[in-house]
């Protein structure tokens, strides 16, 4: 990635000080300091907060406003399988029906995110700042899932640092040397790798499923059939979801292909849906 | 901003270390979770630096890899500097420094260097979480703390340096202690991964806990 200066909040900069250290004494008083853009008008040291930006109003985001739910993923013989809906819910409300929440980064690699979707779409425009690199460089080499994933929790654990996060859970997927490879960051800049990973809802809901019936060689009829499951069961448990998902599929001859969104068959007359405590005891 | 991102709030595992006469043997849980919810059943919390040297980390799993990994950048790079690798005491000192220059933004992590000194003998130093060390025979961080250091401490009967049992002793005792601590700390099971240091190099072996 190209080097630029970067920083989130004017007061915090590129390193960390207390406030103590912006002071006016005289010498910064004998010698005015002139406005710059990397000097902060109090005349103190770069690296220090700036008094001024002490009484900006403006704040980090606290809270995610639009938000993707789960995503779920598993390895199978060929490959890896991701999974998760379209759904971009501002609070409760369902309210873009169309947002894709899988990112092709490159043919051995996709991103996933449950999360804040504009922090999804900063974190796209990283990665394909780093894909275009590659393409410029032009000698035929990609970036492996194994690197996107270090470099996305360097990201996640270094915006934390600063007390700015991105508010996502990624996965990330892919084939590395001919293995698939599937890997988790959140948003404090916990990662893991394993042979199945889940975000938000599906790791209560998916998981188990998960543990009980995948394995690394599975067959792709019986991934494809342990994906549907896990999709069809978190969109009847999780209260924002919708009904229409996109599946990606990474494999080692195949590259990366992300579906077309479609829907599963859902059962909504089921006896225990209409009656859930007929036959439970104590209730009435 | 109590958004949880100052601390990694209920991250923490459990590791032990023990040091004998002419080994030293430290040993992890690999369940890593959060909050109440298992993320996966298989991760490790030990750094082998060298083949006498290995850090144990409990507490935030992203500051632990972070530092593990800054740890690893050094040590390879006194591999370079020195042409030899790094002693448990040099990678002692260099702990505590790396902990202590975060003083006013701790990485929250419980640290246990284990490994074999100059003259063949174990060595376990205990950290807290802003670098502040010591040498003892014996030690355990993270969420089992308090369920196996007073097992220790009634066994091992306080020795300063190193416990007077030999490798296949002090071993059982671990196993039991991570058996124990797995019935009652939820967030110890699923494995242990076990480091046997010894003159001869590092052997690893698992012992399986409970899945629950």
């Amino acid at each position: 990635m190209l080097p630029r200066p970067t920083t989130h909040s004017k007061a915090l900069g590129p390193g960390v000080a207390g406030p103590e250290l912006a002071v006016a004494t005289s010498a910064v008083l004998d010698r005015p300091p002139q406005p710059g853009a990397h000097l902060p008008l109090s005349g103190a040291q770069p690296c220090a907060v700036d008094p001024a930006t002490l009484a900006d109003p403006r704040q980090h985001t606290k809270y995610p406003y639009v938000t993707g739910t789960s995503v779920m993923a598993i390895k199978y013989k060929d490959g890896v399988l991701v999974g998760c809906d379209t759904l971009g819910a501002y609070g409760s409300t369902k309210r873009y029906k169309n947002t894709q929440r899988i990112y092709h980064v490159n043919s051995k690699c996709v991103v996933a995110a449950g999360g804040e979707i504009s922090d999804f779409q900063y974190i796209t425009n990283l990665l394909d700042e780093l894909t275009t690199d590659d393409y410029r460089t032009d000698d035929g080499i990609e970036l492996t899932p194994q690197e996107v994933h270090s470099y996305l929790c360097r990201v996640m654990y270094n915006r934390r640092n600063k007390f700015d996060p991105l508010w996502n859970s990624l996965v990330v997927g892919g084939v590395q040397e001919g293995k698939p490879f599937l890997g988790m960051i959140g948003m404090i800049g916990t990662h893991y790798t394993d042979s199945h990973v889940t975000t938000g809802f599906a790791n209560q809901l998916a998981r188990p499923l998960f543990r009980e019936r995948q394995q690394d060689d599975m067959s792709e009829e019986e991934a494809l059939k342990l994906m549907y499951d896990a999709l069809r069961v978190c969109y009847y448990r999780d209260k924002v979801s919708i009904n229409k998902f996109q599946i990606a599929k990474v494999t080692k001859d195949g590259g990366v292909s992300i579906s077309e969104p479609f829907a599963l068959d859902m059962r909504w007359d089921y006896k225990l849906f209409a009656q859930p405590t007929k036959w439970a005891v104590g209730a009435w | 901003m109590s958004l949880g991102l100052t601390r990694g709030f209920r991250q923490r595992r459990t590791v032990v270390a023990v040091a004998g006469e002419d080994y030293c043997i430290v040993a992890g849980s690999t369940r890593m979770s959060t909050g109440f919810s298992i993320l996966t059943r298989d991760a490790s919390m030990l750094l082998q630096l060298t083949d006498k040297v290995v850090v144990a980390s409990a507490g935030m799993q992203a500051d632990r890899k972070a530092l593990h990994k800054l740890l690893q950048h050094r040590n390879v790079t006194y591999q370079h500097n020195h042409g030899r690798a790094m002693g448990v005491s040099a990678a002692a000192q260099l702990l505590s420094n790396t902990l202590y220059y975060n003083r006013f933004f701790p990485l929250y992590t419980f640290n246990l260097v284990a490994g074999l000194d100059e003259q063949g003998r174990g060595a376990v130093y205990n950290y807290d979480a802003i670098g502040s060390y010591e040498r003892s025979g014996y030690f355990c961080q993270g969420s089992g703390k308090e369920l196996i250091q007073p097992v220790l401490e009634g066994i091992l009967r306080r020795p300063d340096v190193h416990v007077p049992f030999r490798t296949c002793m002090a071993l059982d005792l671990v196993k039991d202690a991570f058996v124990s601590a797995g019935e009652r700390d939820i967030y110890t099971g699923d494995k242990v991964e076990i480091l046997i240091i010894t003159k001869d190099g590092i052997k690893r072996e698992e012992l399986q806990l409970k899945l629950d």
